[in-house]
């Protein structure tokens, strides 16, 4: 079993759910709380690799990171390659595809906070910012807890999107699921199983600790 | 900025002048907001002025004080006007002055309340004092606790304690923050007397300490003439009354407020005769021929007007009384008794429908059952007379 792959697929889908909460809660609390009229557009566009196949995101980003396009000659001056084909690529090919999971999840448990609660803050002297960390961030912790678990194993089992933005490096973009297409590409069936098991089990174990978690926060406020 | 150098609040002024008060703490409101909340729309359009000490904004659900309370915390913006604490200027459309929420120092009780559920007894308390140093944000913290009797439940969370409890906690958490004023929600609209009472009296302590505005909404008219220092009677977004809750309540100058003073017979009416002499008038109800005797008012003979008679203010007599003192004595027949709590609210027929209220032993010692003739007693004061 590739261990490399195993270490790297972790290694990735840590920094995206870590970026995806710094991210992804000011995207949450404006597609919450924002009156804007054409705010369903957002909605529409953080929700869109949902439904997109892997490999339409995965394109786009691909030439959004590559030499043609500007953000791809502004990193490439910045730093001396591309984006394309490396880790950093991943990651941000990886962020907009976990970005619904992330969000979504956020956006409904900000939703299911009493606007009366966020109206008391604010009459009693709270700042925005201060009404956001001390009520509806912590009457929300479920909605966190789901989102940062969903994206991190969303991110562990892509395949689509790491294939057309990373490719397949070793070490570098191989992720678990790009191995185990490839032992079966080369019917390695054993191995594949393996890993394939590996992964299931590392799935259920974090949404099995996502359901656990939600539920203490459910006996600790129990008229929640 | 002079609030008198504006001539549109200068009514609000004048009666804020005649009660010769600090006007420190004086609450002037003249607002307008329109929802179009469905095909009609609903207009809230009010001004008044409220001193320290009690307000108490009266009205049926629907009629705008919720909606009224969240233009002066700043929850709702007005469309025009001006909202003004003294001299300090809350809200302003023509100045394009809008304090936001979390300035204008507002404690605002909610109808439910609002305590962070995740938060403790004295958290929540707390959550208001985070610009004074940790010593004296215990201190007083400590201090509202004791006036309102909840030290004991200062770390249980909202979840755990009772809605009496709750209340006070709410309370104590706006208090806490000296506000300039005081919203009150309807906030003691679930307790029973006892715990209501025993509330009140420790906010009437501490708005002798603590001179501000209070404004306490409320629909029901027990708590009204319990409280009342001014009523405002909302009905529909407009004031429809104002003064002390006897002035405005026992002689209700309108229908709407005197179906929520409580007058169960509301009759329309035409003047028949008027007795100058006597200070009395003859009417006769619409639909029927009964004549009855009211107190005299400025209203010519022909004229339309409303009759209000409470319930409980119309004795029930089995045979024609004679050798009393009331002037309207009306033979009726006894449609229907049911019970209601201690109460026997009897439905009547005198040529228009009436409603009585009776005590039990009254309704068993008279051996009242529907179908019987009695007669109706009703003294002339009793029969409120309204404009239609």
């Amino acid at each position: 079993m590739d261990w490399q792959a195993f270490l790297l697929t972790i290694r990735l889908a840590v920094l995206v759910a870590a970026i995806l909460v710094l991210i992804g809660l000011p995207i949450a609390y404006w597609i919450t709380y924002s009156r804007w009229r054409w705010k369903f557009l957002a909605e529409a566009v953080v929700a869109l690799p949902i439904v997109l196949p892997p490999t339409v995101v995965g394109f786009y980003v691909l030439v959004a990171l590559g030499p043609h396009s500007p953000i791809g000659r502004w990193w490439e001056a910045l730093t001396g390659h591309t984006l394309a084909f490396t880790f950093q690529g991943l990651v941000i090919g990886s962020l907009l595809y976990s970005l619904p999971f992330a969000v979504q999840p956020f956006a409904a448990s900000f939703a299911t906070v009493d606007p009366k609660l966020i109206a008391a803050s604010a009459t009693l002297g709270a700042s925005k910012l201060r009404t956001f960390f001390r009520v509806i961030l912590p009457l929300s912790a479920s909605g966190l807890v789901t989102g940062v678990a969903l994206s991190f194993a969303h991110t562990m089992g892509e395949f689509g999107v790491v294939l057309m933005v990373g490719g397949n490096i070793p070490g570098v973009t191989r992720t678990v699921s790009i191995d185990i297409y490839d032992q079966v590409q080369a019917s390695n069936y054993s191995s594949a199983n393996q890993t394939a098991l590996v992964l299931l089990a590392i799935s259920f174990v974090v949404l099995s600790a996502v359901y656990a978690l939600n539920r203490r926060v459910w006996t600790v406020w129990p008229w929640k | 900025m002079e609030i008198s150098s504006r001539p549109e609040i200068s009514r609000a002024q004048e009666v804020a002048e005649s009660w010769s008060t600090d006007s420190t703490y004086m609450l002037f409101v003249k607002i307008r907001k329109c929802f179009a909340r469905n095909a009609q729309g609903f207009v809230l359009e009010v001004e008044f002025a409220a001193p320290p000490g009690l307000t108490i904004l009266f009205g049926p659900s629907g009629a705008g004080k919720s909606t009224l309370l969240d233009c002066l915390a700043g929850l709702t913006i007005p469309d025009a006007g001006r909202v003004a604490m003294g001299k300090t200027i809350l809200f302003d459309s023509t100045l394009g002055l809008n304090m936001p929420v979390s300035r204008r120092r507002v404690g605002y009780v909610f109808q439910d309340l609002a305590l962070f559920p995740h938060l403790t007894a004295e958290q929540n308390i707390q959550y208001g004092l985070r610009h004074i140093n940790r010593q004296k944000c215990q201190q007083r913290c400590a201090s509202i606790l004791r006036a309102f009797r909840i030290d004991h439940l200062r770390q249980r969370r909202p979840g755990e304690i009772s809605g009496g409890e709750r209340q006070r906690v709410a309370l104590a958490r706006a208090l806490v923050t000296d506000p300039h004023l005081l919203q009150l929600d309807e906030p003691l609209a679930a307790l029973d007397a006892r715990t209501k009472s025993h509330i009140l009296d420790d906010l009437r302590a501490w708005n002798q300490a603590h001179r501000i505005p209070i404004l306490y909404v409320t629909h029901s008219r027990e708590e009204v003439f319990a409280l009342g220092e001014r009523v405002i009677v909302l009905e529909s977004g407009r004031i429809v009354a104002e003064g002390t809750p006897h002035e405005v309540m026992s002689a209700p100058q309108q229908e709407t407020v005197a179906q929520l003073a409580g007058f169960e017979n509301i009759f329309d009416a035409v003047v028949v005769a008027a007795h100058e002499e006597r200070g009395t008038m003859t009417c006769r109800l619409s639909g029927s021929n009964v004549e009855i005797e009211t107190p005299l008012v400025r209203a010519a003979v022909g004229s339309m007007l409303r009759v209000g008679i409470r319930a409980g203010d119309i004795l029930l007599a089995t045979s024609q009384p004679i050798g009393l003192s009331a002037r309207n004595i009306i033979p009726a027949k006894l449609l229907s008794l049911a019970q209601r709590d201690v109460l026997v609210v009897g439905k009547l027929d005198c040529g228009v429908q009436t409603e009585v209220h009776l005590t039990l032993a009254a309704r068993d010692s008279l051996h009242l059952a529907p179908g019987h003739e009695v007669w109706l007693v009703i003294k002339t004061h009793s029969c409120h007379l309204m404009q239609r």
